[in-house]
């Protein structure tokens, strides 16, 4: 996936006016069938993505009579004594899970990069990328039993941190460092493989006169490697920070596995969920989908639009 | 371009014996890191629940553990494993085959026809694939809710089936890869619009629509949230959904499931693997497919 959505629009679009310019006689057939081809599409579009948007905005607006209530259901969700703790547990999560993806992915990328033996790389980047196999629940489940010293492979570990039983584990001051870890786990691979590919991407050229002039490994990967890569890791913080505020399977599964020591309501969409189902208030489960789809949105509008980020240097 | 390049031009030696072996120190520990879990998952499932909390970790347990854990799995409420992978399967098989039919067509149209509107629906396409899917689960709870939808099938299918990502790698594979001159060759030798796409374009799009169906099936296939909310009654359950089943049937996590019924340590642990082998399977033989397609779009010049 990736690179900048804006400028292959643009391309596109110039090609697209060109063959317009040149005028064509097909071209009415070549309309007729562009409608046919993208009809159903358009109407998935409409009905999973526009359509339930715009319900939600009518919910979060109305009361269980339709009534309009201004905003009064954002007032009732925002000043619900879980809100607050439920946006500073993702925000603790992102800052953790973040600051490790940015740090670890790139210095992997550039260290399995750097290898001279094919295979060697090959391996490393399969062997980083296969935990993406386990993903939502599965990828849970399996931590659960890594977290818990009576089973884990890492008891020792644990134990020389002073996590003696499961339920030391999961303090309410570690989940964070948890969650981020099984981010990262199912999902650091990926980005080493994608940024791995920016870096075959820079120009031997650059690379070679950066050895000519004197440059070791580390300094060509500070000063040119780095730089280079500033688009991806963009990329990179963009899409996971819009992922990470959706945290949901992760403290869904702990809170189960744990007797409730870890509440059910840890995250905004957990929140939510309780809202539609627990306390059967839709408006209000539709105000806090909506504060989530707005920030989801603005992150990748500003990606969108601010194209400037993806042009090639 | 494959990301598993064999250019050696820009690979430079870590200077320094020093530098090497930290270097090689951190890229071990992350191996560990990644591959313990799943090293140790292996282990746990052939061994009893006793052996599993007293004998090494890494120590294999024997055959008849194996099958015991294997018969209380699909034991499991009579059988309700099967029909959970039974359901994944028809949800990710069903998604899988209107993703295709719907975004194939849709990203030949985006990227090599004209017609009204095409930039909003680009637009469109861009904003909604940025958006973490889980962002629009519970506006589409509410309003198949709404329409009386919750709990058929349809529920999860449908929104599975809308899948921008797809519609986006296609668009940069027909914007880019196609030569142009030849789809215009195949319209003076007569082809209609429809042809062009059908006997021309499609089989050249061939490594695309792989790509397509791999992230489709992939993500479908370890949706939780969706399923979770969509589907309330365990009959129609994906095995995804079902292990919080397996998980609240499980002593050690949930004291007081403790009954015939229950679900021990190392059964919990087979359900895992049990719940992503089509996802590793389909992992293990596409890896270098499956680079290029990541880094696709990304690289193309």
């Amino acid at each position: 996936m990736t690179l900048a959505p804006a400028s292959d629009q643009l391309t596109a679009d110039a090609r697209g006016r060109r063959r317009s310019a040149r005028g064509g006689g097909s071209a009415p057939g070549r309309t007729r069938i562009g409608y046919v081809f993208v009809a159903l599409y358009t109407l998935l579009a409409l009905a999973f993505g526009i359509a339930p948007a715009l319900y939600a905005v009518v919910l979060a607006f109305t009361n269980t009579d339709g009534g309009f209530t201004g905003f009064d259901n954002f007032i009732k969700v925002v000043t619900d004594f879980r809100f607050w703790p439920a946006v500073l547990h993702v925000a603790a999560y992102l800052v953790i899970w973040l600051i490790a993806l940015v740090i670890f992915v790139v210095a992997l990328a550039l260290l399995v990069h750097a290898l001279r033996t094919r295979w060697l790389g090959t391996s490393l980047r399969f062997v980083y990328y296969l935990p993406g196999a386990l993903a939502g629940a599965s990828s849970v489940l399996l931590w659960l039993f890594v977290l818990d010293p009576t089973t884990s492979p890492v008891s020792g570990l644990l134990r020389l941190m002073g996590l003696d039983s499961f339920v030391q584990v999961i303090q309410p001051g570690n989940l964070p460092f948890i969650f981020a870890i099984i981010a990262f786990w199912t999902g650091a691979g990926g980005w080493i493989v994608i940024m791995y590919g920016a870096l075959n991407n820079i120009s031997t050229e650059i690379m070679e006169a950066a050895r000519i002039d004197g440059a070791n490994a580390f300094q060509s990967a500070l000063r040119i490697q780095l730089p280079m890569l500033r688009k991806w890791i963009a990329y990179m913080g963009v899409m996971s920070l819009a992922a990470g505020t959706q945290l949901f399977v992760e403290p869904q599964l702990l809170s189960q596995a744990s007797n409730a020591v870890v509440p059910n309501d840890y995250s905004l969409n957990q929140l939510a969920y309780q809202y539609a189902f627990q306390q059967n208030d839709f408006n209000g489960a539709a105000a806090i989908s909506l504060i989530l789809l707005v920030v989801a949105l603005l992150l990748s509008w500003v990606f969108v639009t601010r194209g400037g980020l993806f042009e090639k240097e | 371009m494959t990301a598993v390049s064999n250019d050696r031009r820009s690979r430079f030696d870590l200077r320094g014996w020093s530098g090497r072996s930290v270097s090689a120190l951190i890229m071990v520990l992350f191996v560990l890191f990644f591959v313990i879990p799943v090293i140790w998952l292996l282990f746990a499932v052939t061994k009893s629940a006793h052996a599993l909390t007293v004998a090494s970790p890494f120590s294999v347990g024997s055959w008849a553990d194996f099958v015991a854990n294997w018969n209380q799995l699909f034991g499991f409420q009579g059988g309700a494993v099967t029909l959970w992978v039974r359901n994944s399967a028809f949800y990710t098989v069903g998604a899988l085959v209107i993703t295709l039919m719907v975004s194939i067509p849709a990203g030949y149209a985006l990227a090599l026809t004209e017609f009204r509107l095409r930039k909003a629906l680009l637009v469109l396409t861009l904003v909604v694939m940025l958006i973490p899917s889980t962002a629009l689960v519970l506006p589409i709870f509410l309003e198949l809710n709404m329409v009386g939808l919750i709990g058929s099938p349809l529920s999860v299918i449908l929104p599975m089936s809308f899948f921008p990502f797809g519609v986006y790698l296609t668009y940069i594979y027909f914007s880019t890869s196609i030569p142009r001159d030849l789809l215009a060759a195949a319209r003076i030798d007569g082809c209609t619009e429809f042809q062009v796409f059908t006997r021309v374009a499609l089989p050249l799009a061939a490594p695309i629509v792989a790509l397509v169906a791999f992230f489709s099936f992939v993500q479908n296939w370890n949706n939780f949230f969706l399923p979770f909310v969509m589907l309330p009654s365990s009959d129609g359950y994906p095995i995804q959904v079902g292990l919080t089943s397996l998980l609240s049937a499980t002593p050690a996590f949930n004291p007081s499931s403790a009954g015939s019924d229950s679900v021990q340590l190392p059964t919990l642990a087979l359900a895992t693997i049990v719940s992503i082998l089509p996802v590793l399977i389909i992992f293990l033989f596409s890896q270098r497919f499956l680079v290029s397609g990541m880094t696709a779009g990304g690289t193309k010049e």
